[in-house]
């Protein structure tokens, strides 16, 4: 089924949830497009397991609209999920059942047809590499295998949502590297929301990050917002036997001299001044040591750092439930 | 859809030993009550005849071993229909079907679908014996047919019961006691009642049985099971939607 390029894939409106007298998550706004990948981060417990299964129709929230594909979620449900494949956290496998039987199951149960069923289970046994294990009990698999297996479900059916609950959770690095590509692969086409605590892995497969922190959003950007910060750019220099630093403020282009720990200082740079070469020669000259030179950049990691932790001095002792 | 559901059902139920050892007990059961009525008719044959209106084998023999059917198939359903939802909250399945392009009302009937044809198996074994009795004499096809249809409406009646209260918590086993407790109730209600008008006995699931084991079709029990059955049917949706709800 086409959309329009304007129709936003996924639209979520003030969606809340409640427990009870307590707010859990929300209100959340979010607006995704075709060919998007967004990245729910959060401390545990934040919310994004909720928010997800809010946004894929397992959980129904206390107020708010859902919008998939322009389908209203809670009033057409049934033509909604069509365009949704979800993998929760732990893999929904019926562990009686083997690796083809269960494919083929779920590709009728999102109403393939009856054509497309065997070429759409072999194309996601081949995308998520389960092609040697079609025939195994998915009892008998490793955890490996049925977290893929998880993934190789919610993309069958070729949707135009997906939504992937901690995908790389309790793979090996290399399946998680597997992963990760076929991620960005489906970022290609379709859009992506997932959720990770490994904060490399959003960097590097998403165009758009929000962060939780109790429910509530603390960051809703673009990736590459992060990448090129407003302030002025800096060095860090590493040396194991550093020059004094009115050596290093003397030189022509830098602004500050900061020390940091275990040999590290950040150079203040002026705007547009290229000082490496010059560290670099002196380094080698007066036999610095030199072991680090390179940009300064904010990571994900520390304004993930920096947002959850700020809030978490501020507030009152947590009272248990 | 519901089709799909349900060869799921019965594909997972066939996996596990329990569905087949219950099935093989079932039969053994049913089989030994059906040689011993028949037993029983071959040896008071001659007494029989002396008698105005004599009951044929088919009453004798058929008759009361679906009647016997009814006591073994009330403990057999919990112990099936157990895991069918108890299962799905433990190993976090059920999220694969709330989040797929289908509707409470399937998922539910699905595994209804699925657990009624399960035990239609016991049926048909049923069935396939009494026919059996035609190698020897004529039989009375009405009663074997109305047997037939109250065993199935029976059927249909413990397996929504049960699909409900396998509904209502996370453990099998706490299902399967819930379940056969509920029946067994229901079953006896009729066994309390010391007048027959009583109200206690037009909710007893014996009683509407009875009719059919007579061979008599009253639409009056058709309805009641039929009432019962969507009834607990309706409930389970419900179930189902409230935990939706409040996650």
């Amino acid at each position: 089924m086409s959309l329009s390029e304007s129709t936003p894939t996924v639209a979520a409106h003030g969606l809340t949830r409640h427990y009870g007298a307590h707010l859990s998550v929300g209100p959340l706004d979010i607006e995704l497009h075709q060919g998007e990948v967004l990245g729910l981060l959060g401390p545990n417990g934040a919310g994004k397991s909720t928010t997800l299964r809010m946004l894929t129709g397992h959980l129904a929230p206390s107020s708010g609209e859902v919008r998939i594909a322009g389908i209203d979620l809670l009033d057409s449900p049934r033509r909604a999920k069509a365009h949704l494949g979800y993998a929760p956290e732990i893999p929904p496998l019926y562990r009686e059942l083997t690796v083809d039987e269960y494919l083929g199951f779920c590709a009728r149960l999102h109403r393939l047809p009856a054509g497309k069923l065997r070429p759409a289970r072999e194309q996601a046994k081949a995308r998520c590499g389960l092609m040697e294990v079609g025939g195994r009990l998915i009892g008998h698999l490793s955890k490996g295998y049925q977290q893929r297996l998880g993934i190789a479900q919610a993309i069958l059916h070729e949707p135009d949502v997906i939504i992937l609950d901690e995908p790389t959770a309790g793979l090996d690095p290399n399946q998680m590297r597997e992963v990760r590509a076929l991620i960005r692969e489906l970022g290609q086409r379709h859009s992506v929301i997932l959720s990770s605590h490994i904060l490399p892995e959003v960097e590097a497969v998403c165009d758009r990050v929000l962060i939780l922190h109790r429910g509530r959003v603390v960051f809703h950007d673009r990736v590459e917002a992060l990448k090129h910060p407003a302030t002025s750019a800096g060095l860090i220099l590493g040396c194991k036997r550093p020059p004094p630093l009115e050596t290093l403020r003397e030189l022509p282009g830098i602004t500050a001299v900061e020390r940091q720990r275990d040999g590290l200082f950040r150079l203040g740079l002026k705007p547009g001044a290229e000082v490496e070469e010059t560290l670099c020669r002196l380094a080698v000259e007066n036999d610095w040591g030199l072991f680090r030179l390179c940009p300064e950049h904010t990571t994900l990691e520390d304004v993930f750092v920096e947002l959850t932790r700020e809030e978490t001095a501020t507030d009152p002792p947590k009272q248990d439930r | 859809m519901i089709l799909t559901l349900a060869r799921k059902e019965l594909k997972i139920l066939f996996a596990s030993p329990l569905a087949w050892v219950v099935l093989g007990v079932m039969q053994l059961i049913f089989a030994w009550v059906f040689l011993f009525q028949l037993e029983q008719y071959l040896e008071n044959l001659a007494r029989l005849r002396q008698l105005a209106n004599p009951p044929g084998i088919t009453e004798v023999v058929v008759a009361t071993t679906f009647g016997f059917a009814t006591i073994v198939l009330l403990m057999a359903v919990p112990l099936l229909s157990m895991r069918l939802f108890a299962d799905e909250y433990r190993q976090q399945t059920l999220a694969l079907l709330l989040t797929a392009p289908v509707s409470l009302t399937e998922i539910v009937l699905g595994k209804f679908v699925g657990l009624l044809a399960f035990l239609s198996i016991g049926v048909l074994l049923l069935l396939t014996m009494a026919a059996s009795l035609a190698l020897g004499g004529p039989l009375d096809w009405g009663l074997i047919a109305a047997n037939v249809l109250g065993l199935l409406l029976l059927i249909a009646a413990f397996a929504a019961a049960a699909l409900f209260i396998s509904s209502l918590t996370q453990q099998g086993v706490v299902a399967a006691f819930g379940a056969f407790g509920a029946l067994l109730f229901l079953w006896l209600l009729d066994a309390a009642a010391a007048d027959p008008q009583a109200l206690s006995g037009y909710l007893s699931l014996m009683r509407h049985f009875d009719g059919f084991n007579r061979g008599l079709v009253d639409t009056r029990d058709l309805a009641y099971f039929l009432l019962f059955t969507l009834l607990f049917l309706l409930l389970t949706i419900r179930r189902l939607d409230a935990r939706r709800v409040q996650g």
